[in-house]
């Protein structure tokens, strides 16, 4: 076991690692911070995403130890310091952007990422960015509502070109 | 994944020697590796991580020549690429997704030789040369069919210089279950002649279609492969396609490549 150290929505948080140790189970398991989901555990469904350095990821396909000292961003750093929530989430709230919320952590956080560099993304464009994002529930027209409309766009006439 | 030590060397001289260790492998971005040891398919006993040495990371142009850094990830050659080598900033920018693209690297996906991958294409497609740390190598010998190549245990791919080609492209097919391509063509055309390498298509990984190169040499525009196919012998056969429909997809990629070439 090996500590590893991270400055995880802004605290700096310790915890022991083996060399196997994904930063998906550091995060959840060592760290007590289960908002991190683990759907596919094969790197193709997007519900692990965090930030690393401001970078998003896929946890469950980082070492714990290959990114000790970096700083992370989980879905439980989103909210507002008051505890309420932050536009994208509550924006996934105001247009049924889930259903039982799995992949819901990892779609906020890629989305986060896209708007990060993105402010005004097109439609198209959110589509491809969440292409890393797998949703078995809502079918994905109204997860790219709340992004286009967490960006401050018009969604009215979102999801009609796609179908 | 069965557990092993994990270092993560500062420079290649430590990397080179925490290699020669029993079982150990570098490990690069994780995309592929991770999943593998998940599946118990790979076992290191040491993992020897490249993502903290500085000098396998960036994009820089010298003279005609633009040279990635190994450990560059697939984003940064979509962003840092994109003046000088406009094609190959496109190709990194259409691997997998945005959170593959922030961990992959050049250097990995060439190591693994993935017959489906698309960086092997505009490496083979550039002659471009893969330098480690002890020799460089010409890509036509780098690539020794499926998950094959040249290099030796324990040695490490410390940069890609590529030959920056007046026009090129790449055109992928893509897998959408998977994001790889089904059948990718890059073309590039140089002073000398144009060369085109295929991906996913073939049992041997990635090839040149020397047919293809020899009509786009003498006119270099999509008309020219009128009339030309590729053999559909020795291509891969699944379930998301035939031998013939992949040899098909040789020919209509190379043109859609031909034919978005600046
Ligand atoms: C969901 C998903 C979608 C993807 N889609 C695509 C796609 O569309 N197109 C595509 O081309 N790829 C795709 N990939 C693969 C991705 O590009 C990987 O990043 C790449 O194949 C491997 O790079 P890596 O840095 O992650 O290498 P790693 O997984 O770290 O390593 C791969 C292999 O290379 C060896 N290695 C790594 N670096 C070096 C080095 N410098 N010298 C010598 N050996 C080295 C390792 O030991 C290992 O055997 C996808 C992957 C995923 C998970
Ligand atoms: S759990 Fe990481 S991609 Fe699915
Ligand atoms: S809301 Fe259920 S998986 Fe997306």
């Amino acid at each position: 076991m090996t500590k590893v150290t991270l400055t995880v929505n802004g605290r700096s948080l310790s915890g022991e690692a083996e060399g196997r140790t994904l930063l998906s189970s550091f995060l959840r398991e060592e760290l007590g911070l289960t908002g991190t989901h683990v759907g596919c555990d094969t790197s193709q469904c997007g519900a692990c995403v965090v930030h690393v350095d401001g970078l998003a990821v896929k946890s469950c396909t980082v070492l714990a130890q290959d990114v000790d000292g970096a700083s992370v961003t989980t879905i439980e750093g989103m909210a507002n310091a008051d505890g309420s929530l932050a536009t994208i989430q509550q924006a996934f709230q105001d247009h049924h952007g889930l259903q039982c919320g799995f992949c819901t952590p990892g779609m906020v956080m890629s989305a986060a990422a896209l708007l990060k560099d993105n402010p005004k993304p097109t439609e198209a464009e959110v589509r491809h960015h969440l292409e890393g994002n797998i949703c078995r529930c809502t079918g994905y027209h109204n997860i790219v509502k709340a992004v286009m409309a967490a960006s401050g766009q018009d969604v009215s006439g979102v999801g009609i070109a796609a179908e | 994944m069965y557990n092993f030590d994990f270092v993560k060397p500062a420079s290649v001289a430590d990397a080179v020697a925490a290699l020669a260790g029993e079982e150990a492998q570098p490990l690069s971005g994780g995309m592929t590796l991770l999943p593998s040891m998940k599946q118990r398919l790979n076992a290191p006993a040491t993992l020897v991580s490249l993502t903290g040495i500085d000098a396998l990371k960036g994009v820089c142009r010298e003279g005609n020549m633009l040279v990635i850094g190994a450990a560059t990830p697939h984003a940064v050659v979509a962003k840092e690429a994109a003046a000088d080598y406009p094609a190959l900033a496109a190709l990194a920018g259409q691997i997998g997704d945005p959170m593959v693209r922030n961990r992959g690297t050049i250097g990995g996906s060439l190591a693994n030789n993935d017959p489906s991958a698309c960086y092997p294409s505009a490496t083979l497609a550039s002659g471009a040369t893969i330098v480690t740390n002890t020799r460089e190598i010409a890509a036509d010998d780098f690539f020794q069919g499926m998950f094959s190549t040249a290099l030796h245990e324990g040695e490490i791919i410390t940069a890609v210089k590529f030959p920056i080609p007046e026009k090129a492209a790449y055109a992928k097919f893509m897998q959408p279950a998977s994001r790889f391509a089904l059948t990718g063509a890059f073309v590039a055309k140089y002073a000398d002649g144009v060369r085109v390498a295929i991906t996913g298509a073939s049992e041997g990984g990635v090839f040149r279609w020397s047919e293809g190169e020899a009509a786009l040499s003498s006119n270099f525009s999509a008309e020219a492969l009128n009339g030309l196919s590729a053999s559909a012998d020795g291509m891969i056969g699944d379930l998301h396609g035939t031998p013939d429909y992949r040899a098909h997809l040789v020919g209509v990629m190379t043109r859609r490549a031909v034919a978005a070439a600046h």
